[in-house]
């Protein structure tokens, strides 16, 4: 099952190291991981997406609080959370793509950033599978470059992580 | 006072009342041995490669719960350490080390002796550090000592730049540490432990089950208690040795890939079972699926990861052993159940059926040494009360099945990474921890050359071991692997041009014994234990086809266990 682990890490250097060489070397997945500091610069928050059975997530958890730089983490899967990804695409906007390529922007709420004469660049937000939909609606042919952030969420409501 | 980073360093050890730091001198540490040259309070202990260090300064924290100390130079001297730091680790040793590392500005730079220890150690430690600058020293070691030893302990590795050893900055001794981040369960829930105390209660066919974790947590004495007002049959994992007295008749012995018969039927057939301080290792377990069909399971132990990580269970209690045993045993007494009289004998006779079986019977009579009696031997000429350690292989197997340790942390072996090489430099670590008591390593002729070079080590620090080679010319382990499995394909297991080991003990300047008849066993033993100030290593050279019987076979159920045919 898809799960999203929302962690607080002290802001030190080899922090994230640990992290991610917790999840190769017991074989569990990353499919995404995105870091950055928090309002408190001495901790970051990393949001990493992962996938398992019951059994894996709960020992990747366990793992996770192990590891000594990890000050909290919670699984915002376990509740109700909100997700976002950004994701800058570069798509070809030459004919007979550039009306189609807008009008799907638009559908999906993307901003054009950067309009060039063969290509444009587009900005969306949303859930991983909102902009995995994007992706899948474009031909294929005229996709240049995914750049995605990787998931973010935060519980819904009193649902908080802090230190 | 205002001190430089090498005297902080020396100056924390004293007033933290570290006694010994294991380790060998190099380039980025030598402001540290300076410092450690102008004052007599910490004794550094010089030895012959870094591997020995790091196991010296486990064998001597298993020995006494304190975190052993260690101190090597950057580059190949943290290299060298690695193996002992990860051996540690495996086992829940507690240690510190210490190791140099180029100045700062040179870090990145691939200078000379230049690694990333911290990139390279950080999967096998609890946790490490680099020291950025000499006024966070003193916090830094703290926090590696107090990681160390709480909770589940392991070994912290404290990686120093050689100009922070330089630089000076304020000391003060930190008397207070906590971090935000680290917070060991201190207490059982005591819901569980009720939940527990009625399972418990409930068995029909109870089994207890314990491992290092009692050891660790020093909870022998509840343990013994607990065991002995449930009348319940107890077993002890390879790393759990010595916490129940191994001569009690409720112990069945070793569980395993190498336990006895009884306690592998036991454990197979229990109704609950009650798991203490044990992670529920693959040696013990063999194949998950048949592990325990009919148990429900309490889990006692102070990783939470620990818990439900091959094995599900149904009661876990997350803390410290000795204090939910401690509560456990309030809350049976409290309890207006009592232990099912008729079921538990009807167990016990069970039970008795499989001990009947004998299984840790060997040929005796023959006219070559067999490596179980120069182990019953020992037993006997050391009134059970020596401290033993042991390498890896056969022998380590025998030294677990034939010396019944009657007390906790007498029995030091690697057994979670099964380092060859421990056993030389443990029992060293051992000697300094207890100087009079008696010490032996029981080693084979593999293994013991893995860490030879801390013979001179020995000689320097004049520690009297007893070393006990077992030598039957083969890797005895890996030899029973191939007969089994491998249709007697001896694939380099056969050691050629082996040293003369007494001479070389002798050239160490120690005393060397060749042992060859079954008659001069036990002769031997007395003679080298009467040398009270010297080490004395005896050659045994026992009956090479001996194998190490049961044997559950690895990734097989319980029952699946090859026994000893005697003609």
């Amino acid at each position: 099952m898809q799960r999203l682990i929302s962690i607080l890490l002290e802001n030190e250097p080899g922090a994230l190291a640990r992290v991610a060489g917790l999840f190769s070397a017991r074989g569990y997945n990353i499919e995404s991981l995105s870091v950055a500091p928090t309002e408190d610069p001495t901790m970051s928050r990393l949001t990493l997406a992962t996938n398992g059975d019951d059994a894996v997530i709960e020992q990747i958890t366990k793992q996770l609080h192990k590891l000594i730089d990890v000050i909290r983490l919670v699984d915002l899967t376990d509740g109700r959370y909100v997700e976002r990804e950004l994701m800058l695409i570069k798509v070809r906007a030459s004919e007979p793509w550039r009306d189609g390529v807008r009008h799907l922007a638009e559908i999906f709420r993307g901003r054009i950033l950067d309009v060039a004469g063969s290509s444009f660049v587009i900005e969306l937000t949303g859930s991983r599978q909102k902009l995995d939909a994007f992706i899948d609606a474009l031909d294929e042919r005229c996709i240049l470059e995914v750049v995605r952030s990787g998931a973010m969420g935060v519980g819904r409501g009193d649902r908080s992580l802090r230190a | 006072m205002e001190l430089t980073g090498a005297e902080i360093v020396v100056r924390f050890l004293k007033d933290h009342g570290v006694r010994y730091i294991f380790g060998y001198p190099g380039g980025a540490v030598l402001h540290i041995y300076d410092a450690l040259y102008k004052q007599k309070d910490v004794e550094h202990i010089l030895v012959r490669h870094e591997q020995g260090a790091t196991h010296m300064a486990d064998g001597y924290a298993r020995v006494t719960g304190q975190a052993g100390v260690v101190l090597v130079t950057s580059g190949p001297g943290a290299t060298n350490a690695v193996t002992g730091i990860a051996t540690a680790h495996m086992d829940s040793a507690p240690m510190v080390v210490i190791t140099g590392q180029v100045p700062r500005h040179a870090i990145g730079s691939d200078a000379f002796q230049e690694v990333d220890c911290v990139g390279i150690t950080r999967p096998c430690v609890k946790h490490n550090y680099l020291v950025k600058d000499a006024g966070s020293l003193a916090r830094t070691l703290r926090e590696a000592f107090y990681v160390a030893e709480s909770g589940r302990p392991g070994p912290v590795v404290v990686d120093v730049p050689k100009d922070v050893t330089a630089d000076r900055a304020w000391y003060e001794y930190p008397a207070e540490v906590s971090l935000r981040s680290y917070n060991p369960v201190t207490r059982g829930h005591p819901y569980q432990i009720r939940q527990a105390a009625d399972l418990i209660l409930s068995a029909r066919r109870p089994m207890v089950y314990t491992g290092g974790g009692v050891v660790l947590g020093d909870a022998s004495e509840p343990l013994v208690e607990l065991t002995r007002f449930l009348g319940y049959p107890i077993t002890n994992t390879l790393m759990g040795l010595g916490a129940y007295p191994g001569t009690d008749p409720q112990f069945v012995g070793m569980l395993g890939m190498h336990g006895t018969y009884e306690a592998n039927m036991a454990m197979h057939e229990c109704d609950v079972l009650i798991a203490i301080g044990a992670r529920f290792d693959d040696r013990v377990v063999g194949d998950p699926k048949q592990f325990c069909p009919h148990a429900r399971i309490v889990h006692v132990d102070i990783d939470p990861s620990s818990i439900s990580k091959t094995i599900q269970v149904d009661v876990p209690i997350v803390g410290p052993v000795r204090g939910i045993l401690e509560e456990l045993l309030a809350a049976l007494g409290e309890s207006n159940r009592r232990p099912d009289e008729a079921a538990l004998k009807a167990w016990w006779k069970r039970i008795d059926g499989w001990r009947g079986n004998d299984c840790l019977r060997y040929e005796r009579g023959s006219d070559l040494i067999k490596p179980q009696y120069v182990v019953e031997k020992l037993y006997e000429v050391t009134d059970g009360e020596a401290f033993v350690t042991s390498d890896v292989g056969q022998h380590q197997m025998w030294a677990a099945q034939f010396y019944p340790f009657a007390k906790p942390r007498r029995w030091v072996n690697s057994g979670g990474l099964g380092t060859m090489g421990f056993g030389l430099p443990a029992a060293m670590g051992v000697q300094f921890a207890y100087p009079d008591a008696p010490v032996a390593c029981i080693t084979g002729e593999g293994s013991i050359v893995m860490c030879i070079q801390e013979l001179s080590c020995a000689k320097q620090y004049r520690l009297p071991i007893k070393v006990v080679n077992l030598n039957n010319r083969y890797l005895g382990m890996v030899r029973q692997w191939q007969e089994f499995m491998y249709e007697n394909r001896e694939s380099e297991s056969y050691l050629d041009s082996l040293p003369d080991f007494v001479k070389l003990a002798e050239s160490f300047g120690h005393v060397g014994m060749l042992v060859e008849r079954p008659g001069d066993v036990e002769g031997a033993l007395r003679e080298a234990f009467a040398l009270r100030d010297r080490l004395v290593f005896m050659d045994f050279i026992t009956d090479q086809s001996e194998n190490v019987y049961p044997m559950m076979m690895a990734g097989k159920g319980q029952t699946d266990m090859v026994l000893r045919e005697l003609a």
